[in-house]
C-alpha cells in the first residue's frame, strides 16, 4: 500500500493529470483561434474601411486602397513608432489622395490617433481621432461622436484647408494665435490634434510624390 | 432537480447572494465599465457566458480533478473559456469589442467567476451548477445594467447609446433632450461609486424590510396581513 500511494507516485500522477487538462484546454484555444481567424481579420478589414470612409469619400479612388499600403518611418513628424501607415487612393491609377496615419503625443492625458486624409493638391479631406484618453464630457469632442454639436462638429474645420493656406504659426488653437478653433475648457486636446494635423499635412505635402510612387508595402524613412 | 431547489438558486443568484450588492464580488468590471447601459450589459452579458461554461465543464470534469490542484485546473479552464469568448467577440462583435477592450479578458480575474466554480459546480451537478452560473449572471446583468442606465441617464442624458453595435440600425433614446448640459461626475469612476453605493442601500433596506415583515409574522401563514404596510415607513432607518 505504502508504494501504491508514496509521494512520488502521486505527484506524477497529479503532474499528468495537469498536463492532460493543459493540452485539452490549450487544444479548445487553439482551435477556436483558428475558426474565428477569419472573421476577426473580415472585421478588422471593415472597421479600418469604414474610418477610411469618414475621411475620404469612396467615390473617389477606385483602388483596393487597405492594400495599397506604405510605412512611413517619421516618429518626430508623424508620432507613430514602429512606423506609420499610409495608404494611397488612386482613380485609374493617377494619385487621388493619400490617408495618414499619425497620433499627437502632447493630449492632456497622453496619446491621442488620428487618421488625416490629404488629396493629391495637399488639401485635407477630413481628419479623424482614432483613439484617445481625453476627459470625457470635456476633451472629448475632438471626436465627432462624442462632438456635443453634430451640425458642426469641431474637427471638421480642418476639411478643405491646405498646408500652404495657413502660415506655420497658424497651426495651433486660436488662443496661441493659430487659426483654429478650440472649445472653452479644453483647450489642451484641441491643441495637441491641431499642432499633429498640421504636423502630418506639412510632412505630406513635402514628399507628396515620393509617397505615391513608393512599391506598396515597402518602408519610407524621414527622408524620402 | 426539484423546482424547490431551482427557486432557491434563482433566488440566491438573482437576490440573496447578487455579485454586485450582496457578495460585492468582480466589483472592478462593475465600477469600471457600466458607463453606459449597452456596455454593462454586454459585459455582463460576456461574463453569463464564461460563467455558464466554466461551470457546465467544472462539474462534468468533477469527478477528475484532483483535490490539490483544483485551483490551477479551475483557473486553467476559466482562462481557455474567456479566450473562447474574447476571440468570438473579436470575430462578430467587432465595435463592441473594441469597446469592452481589456475588460473581456479581465473577467478570468473576476472573482465571481472562481468563486462559483469553486464554491458550487466542483460538488453539484453539471445541470445545477449551469443554472446556478446563469442565475448569478443574471443577478449581475441586472445590478451591472441599472447601474449603466443611471450613470448614462445622468451623465450623458440618453439611454442605450451604443446600441448600433449590437442591433445594427437601432439608435439610442435622447431622454433629455440635445440641449441636456450632462453631468460628468456620473461618468466618471466616482459616479459609479455614488451609484453603487445607493443600489446597496436600497438592497439593504429592502432586505432589512423583508426581514422585519417575516419577523412580525409567524411562519405557517401563508398571507401577509395587509397592515404589516402600513408600518413599514419606520424601517428603513436601520438599513444604513
Amino acid at each position: 500500500m505504502s508504494a501504491r500511494y508514496s509521494a512520488t507516485r502521486t505527484s506524477l500522477r497529479t503532474g499528468a493529470i495537469m498536463v492532460v487538462f493543459t493540452l485539452a484546454f490549450t487544444a479548445l484555444m487553439a482551435s477556436t483561434y483558428g475558426l474565428t481567424r477569419p472573421a476577426i481579420e473580415a472585421s478588422k478589414q471593415e472597421a479600418q474601411q469604414r474610418l477610411v470612409d469618414e475621411v475620404l469619400p469612396p467615390a473617389g479612388y477606385d483602388n483596393a486602397l487597405l492594400d495599397d499600403m506604405v510605412r512611413v518611418d517619421a516618429p518626430g513628424a508623424l508620432g507613430m513608432d514602429g512606423g506609420a501607415r499610409v495608404w494611397r487612393a488612386r482613380k485609374g491609377g493617377e494619385p487621388v489622395a493619400l490617408v495618414i496615419e499619425g497620433a499627437a503625443t502632447d493630449g492632456y492625458a497622453g496619446r491621442i490617433e488620428l487618421v488625416v486624409a490629404v488629396g493629391r493638391d495637399g488639401r485635407l479631406s477630413g481628419v479623424r481621432v482614432t483613439a484617445h484618453k481625453e476627459t470625457p464630457g470635456l476633451g472629448d469632442y475632438i471626436d465627432p461622436k462624442k462632438d456635443r454639436r453634430k451640425d458642426a462638429p469641431w474637427i471638421g474645420q480642418f476639411t478643405g484647408t491646405t498646408w500652404r493656406d495657413v502660415d506655420t504659426a497658424g497651426w495651433s488653437v486660436r488662443k496661441d494665435g493659430g487659426s483654429f478653433d478650440y472649445r472653452a475648457g479644453a483647450t489642451i486636446s484641441a491643441r495637441a490634434v491641431t499642432r499633429a494635423v498640421g504636423r502630418i499635412t506639412a510632412f505630406a505635402a513635402g514628399r507628396l510624390d515620393a509617397l505615391f510612387a513608393a512599391p506598396a508595402g515597402s518602408v519610407l524613412g524621414e527622408e524620402s | 432537480m426539484s423546482p424547490q431547489q431551482f427557486r432557491e438558486i434563482a433566488w440566491n443568484g438573482l437576490w440573496k447572494q447578487n455579485t454586485g450588492l450582496g457578495q460585492l464580488l468582480g466589483l472592478c468590471p462593475i465600477l469600471a465599465i457600466s458607463t453606459s447601459t449597452v456596455n454593462a450589459v454586454s459585459l455582463g452579458l460576456a461574463t453569463i457566458l464564461v460563467m455558464a461554461m466554466s461551470n457546465l465543464a467544472v462539474s462534468s470534469l468533477r469527478n477528475f480533478i484532483p483535490y490539490e490542484i483544483r485551483i490551477p485546473v479551475f483557473i486553467l479552464i476559466i482562462a481557455a473559456l474567456t479566450t473562447v469568448v474574447d476571440l468570438s467577440f473579436n470575430a462578430f462583435f467587432h465595435d463592441l469589442y473594441l469597446v469592452l477592450g481589456i475588460f473581456i479578458p479581465l473577467i478570468v480575474t473576476n472573482c465571481i467567476v472562481l468563486a462559483r466554480v469553486e464554491a458550487f459546480a466542483a460538488k453539484n451537478h453539471p445541470l445545477t451548477s449551469t443554472i446556478d452560473a446563469v442565475m448569478m449572471g443574471l443577478g449581475l446583468v441586472w445590478v451591472l445594467g441599472l447601474l449603466g442606465a443611471m450613470r448614462e441617464l445622468i451623465g450623458a442624458g440618453t439611454l442605450f447609446a451604443g446600441i448600433e453595435m449590437i442591433i445594427p440600425g437601432a439608435s439610442a433614446i435622447n431622454v433629455f433632450g440635445d440641449d441636456y448640459p450632462g453631468f460628468l461626475v456620473a461618468i466618471l469612476p466616482p459616479g459609479a461609486f455614488f451609484a453603487l453605493g445607493m443600489l446597496i442601500a436600497a438592497f439593504n433596506a429592502i432586505n432589512a424590510r423583508l426581514a422585519a415583515r417575516a419577523r412580525r409574522q409567524p411562519p405557517p401563514a401563508p398571507k401577509a396581513p395587509q397592515a404589516a404596510d402600513g408600518q413599514g415607513g419606520t424601517e428603513p432607518v436601520a438599513a444604513g
